[in-house]
Formats: structure tokens, sequence, C-alpha cells
């Protein structure tokens, strides 16, 4: 699994250490020592965490600060800027999370649903030109986002579309359908053949199968998948900003707010949609160790 | 991005049936998607970079054409931001893999005995992902800004000169990069290491190797597939970034990069050609140099 798949098992709970659970209860590994004492590592640690979070706290802080403006410099404390979010430059900030979150939802229903088919083909049927396809699925991931953007946007322009919501969606969904396939690949691979014979046994047509048997199992999957191109898209500017026209999104705001000075009110959402994702993932982790543990029971 | 994931995901067909018809509609459409929205576009890019102005054309009208000058023209005009483009995204790449490796080590080692702990870890990894990547660049450029108080306490121990700045310097668009992609780096180490069997490092010390030697010859090998998987990842991105070396994040007017010039031939200068040429230029050099990259570090089967 590479790093945005591992992201995306993370975000759907289901990482593989955490599947290993039950079956390693205690089992000591023989600590095996670099020669500069067992402390230095876990000191290590804290501090490199401390440092990926800097800018997160910061950012959660500077959304409390009764800033004029720019949120540069701390003015004091208060709520005032959670409480009345829009209520900055006519709720510029807040059109432009809305235009996120339509786009982000839309690219993902879309990207999900290609990717899924894809990801189904792949593992499950043999036919010709494999490669080829592989390739074109991985050749997205491994291209600058400058250059996706700029392609895009060359085409848009010797096609003669104008750019608007609907160019930024169609952007967003083939960056994102390739996460997608990965993701579900990986979790159809991982399908146990016997319960789908078994399905079959019990005189299931194909199509009752697919959806009462398959579908349920690769869900976890779609779900992470989903969430990846979700974030993928909510958080993308650099492809956005060469097929946007006027349109604005969160991040695009932003971009263009940061000379001027950005609102606190853009911390606000930001912190909002961070402690949203957070959520969402413990929830994602303590049900899985809860159904781990009901299975357990039952086993 | 899926360096690894293709390959430790490649598995083979089961129970390959042969309902070729079913594939062609699970397939068809979201391949037609990628040719239309992510094959023709490189080749109006191309066709694009090609391009001349038209003769009596507006700014921003140009013809097909197969002017190949328009390559010699951005080379000429553009080679240290293409020098730095690379430079920096380099320097970023060997400062996130030497910044994750003892992290992803600790992770995906020494916390196997405490599952819950690795899982939280995990999570506190990807964190900087669910807040805005502009704004977590912008965080920074506020802690590291003049008046900060690391910036001032570092001149008040004659650390830096009293008119040194860090913002605006190459130094603060390398941290930035490496900073941002640091996730990206990670968590592909984390995955090797994670499957790391133990036993093959207590092989090593059977046979006498020192702990260093252990690690050098044995931990660095076996976790080669997350290295390569890791610096691809965080180069590939770095190379195209333009946000961390943009004027009003960490960068200055001597730190532009490729991004930032394709972004202002494009949208500002209306330029398309230029901003064409330049990004064929970025896409085959990355092309090229993963191509050697994972020739030379005997990972061929990760593509």
């Amino acid at each position: 699994m590479s790093g945005e798949v591992q992201a995306a098992a993370v975000l759907g709970g289901l990482s593989e250490s955490e599947q290993l659970d039950e079956q390693r209860p205690g089992r000591r590994v023989r600590p095996r020592r670099l020669g500069l004492g067992d402390w230095l590592l876990p000191v290590y640690t804290v501090i490199a965490f401390v440092f990926l979070l800097i800018p997160i706290v910061y950012t959660f802080v500077f959304s409390f600060n009764d800033s004029i403006k720019s949120n540069i410099a701390w003015r004091g404390f208060t709520f005032d800027k959670w409480l009345n979010v829009c209520n900055v430059e006519g709720g510029a900030v807040c059109e432009a999370f809305g235009n996120s979150i339509v786009i982000g939802l839309v690219a993902t229903v879309i990207a999900t649903t290609l990717g899924t088919m894809i990801a189904l083909a792949l593992v499950r049927y043999r036919f010709r030109a494999r490669s080829a396809i592989s390739l074109l699925l991985f050749l997205p991931m491994a291209t600058p986002e400058v250059v996706l953007g700029a392609g895009l946007a060359a085409q848009f322009l010797a096609v003669g579309v104008a750019k608007d919501m609907t160019t930024i969606i169609l952007a967003h969904t083939m960056f994102c359908i390739s996460f997608v396939v990965v993701t579900v690949k990986a979790r159809v691979a991982s399908l146990d053949p016997a319960l789908e014979e078994a399905g079959r046994d019990l005189y299931g047509s194909p199509a009752q199968v697919f959806w009462r048997v398959t579908f349920p199992l690769l869900m976890p999957g779609i779900l992470a998948a989903a969430l990846l191109s979700f974030a993928l898209s909510f958080d993308d500017f650099i492809i956005t900003n060469f097929n946007s026209g006027a349109v604005s999104t969160f991040p695009k705001y932003i971009y263009i707010s940061a000379s001027r000075g950005i609102p606190a009110e853009a911390n606000v959402i930001a912190s909002a949609v961070f402690l949203f994702a957070l959520v969402l993932v413990v929830a994602a982790q303590v049900s899985r160790a809860a159904r781990a543990k009901r299975l357990a029971k039952l086993s | 991005m899926a360096f690894a994931a293709f390959a430790t995901a490649e598995v083979q067909p089961q129970a390959p049936r042969k309902k070729s018809r079913i594939a062609l509609f699970l397939l068809l459409p979201g391949i037609l998607y990628l040719v239309l929205f992510f094959l023709t576009p490189l080749v109006s890019l191309v066709l694009t970079s090609l391009q001349a102005p038209s003769e009596f054309g507006d700014i921003g009208q140009y013809d097909y054409a197969f002017n190949w000058q328009n390559y010699v023209d951005v080379v000429e005009a553009y080679w240290p931001h293409i020098l730095r483009s690379f430079g920096y995204a380099l320097a970023a790449t060997v400062l996130a893999l030497a910044f994750s490796y003892p992290l992803a080590y600790f992770i995906g080692v020494k916390a196997r005995r405490w599952p819950l702990l690795q899982s939280l870890m995990l999570v506190l990894v990807i964190a900087p992902f669910f807040i805005s990547f502009l704004l977590r660049t912008l965080a920074w450029k506020q802690i590291l800004s003049d008046e900060s108080f690391i910036i001032t306490s570092l001149k008040a121990l004659s650390l830096m000169a009293p008119d040194a700045h860090f913002t605006g310097t190459p130094f603060a668009v390398i941290f930035g990069l490496t900073y941002n992609f640091i996730p990206f780096m990670t968590l592909p180490l984390y995955t090797t290491l994670e499957r790391l069997d133990l036993r093959y490092l207590e092989a090593g010390s059977d046979l006498y190797a020192n702990p260093f030697t252990v690690f050098r010859k044995v931990t660095i090998p076996l976790s080669m597939p997350g290295i390569v998987a890791g610096t691809l990842l965080t180069f590939i991105p770095a190379a195209g970034d333009y946000v961390n070396a943009s004027r009003d994040f960490l960068g200055g007017p001597d730190t532009q990069m490729m991004g930032n010039v394709i972004e202002a031939n494009f949208l500002v200068l209306l330029n398309y050609p230029a901003a064409a040429a330049l990004s064929i230029i970025l896409m085959s050099a990355i092309l090229v140099l993963v191509g050697v990259y994972v020739k030379r570090s005997g990972t061929e089967d990760l593509l």
C-alpha cells in the first residue's frame, strides 16, 4: 500500500495493524538497540509530532483572534468569528466553502463510481490491454498537478469551453479516479471468493450476489476511497486554479486573499473541517475496535 | 500513489472468467473519462506548446504551428527556475526522508507492541492533511516571520544576523516543501517497515554485525520499496509546486520555481505556448528522472 492508500485506510478505520490486533496479544519483540539508547527514538518521535502539529495548533488558536481584517497579530480572545463566520466580506468565505463542498461531493460520487467499476474489472476479469490500462491509471498520479491543470486548461481553451464549476468538477474527478481504483482494488483482492460462491449456491442470481454479498463486503473500501477523493478534491488548489475561471473555492479564496491577509473566519472554517475529520477518523477507529471485540466474543 | 500500491496490490485475477462483455462495461466509462480528460489534454498541451502568435491577433491569440523555437525560448528565459525546481525538490526530498525514517521506524517497528498507539500515531501523521494545505503554509510564514518569537529569539542570541530574513529565502521554500510532503514520505516508509521481519535483523547481529552495519546492510535494503515510493511521492509534487515558492507564501522574488512561471504565463501573461512548453519540459524531465532512479535503485518491479 502506498501513502495515499494508507491514508485512506486510516480514514476508513481499517488500518491493517488494527485488524491484526487480536492475533498478537502482547507478543514481545526483542528490542533492537541502535547503540544510542532506547530513549532516543521515542523522544525524537514526540518532537517530530510536535513539529507536525505546530501549524495546525496555530491555525486553530488564531481562529479565536479578535482581529480586524488581517489575522497576523494577536489582539485578544473572542468567539465572535466562530459565531459569525459568514459576516465577513459579504460572505465570500462561506460562498467559497460551499462551492468546495458541492464540487467535492459531485466529483467524489462520479470518481468513486467509475473507479470502483475499474477496480472490479481489474481484479476479476482477464482482458487484453491490461498493462496499457494500468499505465493509464498510474500516469495521472505520477504527473505534477501543474501539468494536469495546464493541460486541461489548454484543452478547454482549444475547444472553447468557458471555465466554471463544471470544469472544476471534471478536473477533480479526473485526478480522483486513479486513487479510488488503487484503494478499492486492494479491498476486492482481499475478498474471500467462498462468500460469493455461497451466495451462488443458495441460488442467488448474479445481480443478487453482487448487491447482497459483494457490494456490502466492498463497502469499507469504497467508503475509504470516497473519503480520500473528497479530501483530495476539497484541498486541491493547483489544478483548480487553472480551471476555475471566476468561481471561488476555499483554497482559491485563501490563495487570493493571502496578499492582503486572511480573515480569521477562514481559520474558523479550516479548524471546523479539521475537527470534523478528526472525529470521523476516531469514530471509525472506535467502531472498528468494537466490531473486532464483538467478533472475538462470537468466535 | 501508487508506485508501491501497484506492486503490492497487483494480484493475479482471481478466478479469471471470460465474460469480457461485463469487463468492457465496467472499464469503458472510467477509461473513456481518463482518455478524454487526461490523455487528450496532454496532447493539446503538446500542440499548444508549438503554437505561434496569430499574425493579426490580440494578446493571447495563437495559431497551430510547429514553432519549436518556443522550447529554446523558455529554456533561455527560465533556466534558473528549472534548476531551482529540481534543486529545491531534491533538497526537500532528502530532508523529508531524514525526518521521516526514524519516525516511521518508531511507528512501524518499535510501536508494534501497542497497536492502539500505532494507529493513533498514524492519525497524527495524516492530521496535516485535514487542514488546508495553503493555511498550513501561511501559518509557517507567520510563525517564522521577522517579527515572530522564533526569529527574534534567534537574532537576540546572535544565531542569525540582525538584518537577515527567513521567509522569502530558498531555505524557507525548501522548509515549506519538506513540511508539506512529510506525510507522503512517512506513510509508505511505515508500510514497508511495519512488515519488516525482525528475524532478519537478529540474524544480522547473530553474525556479529554491529547495530550500524545491521541497519545499513539489512534494514535499509529491506525498506527500499518504501524509500523509493516515498521519495517519488515527495519529489514529483514538490518539483511542480508553486504555492510554497509564491511571494505571498514562503518565497520571494528570487525563489520562483517552474510552477510559478507556468502559472504566470498561463493565467496572467496569457502566453499559453510558453506555459505549455514549460509543462512538457517539467513532465518529461520528471519521467526521465523517475525512470533512471527506479532502475538504479533496483526496484523496477514497483512500476
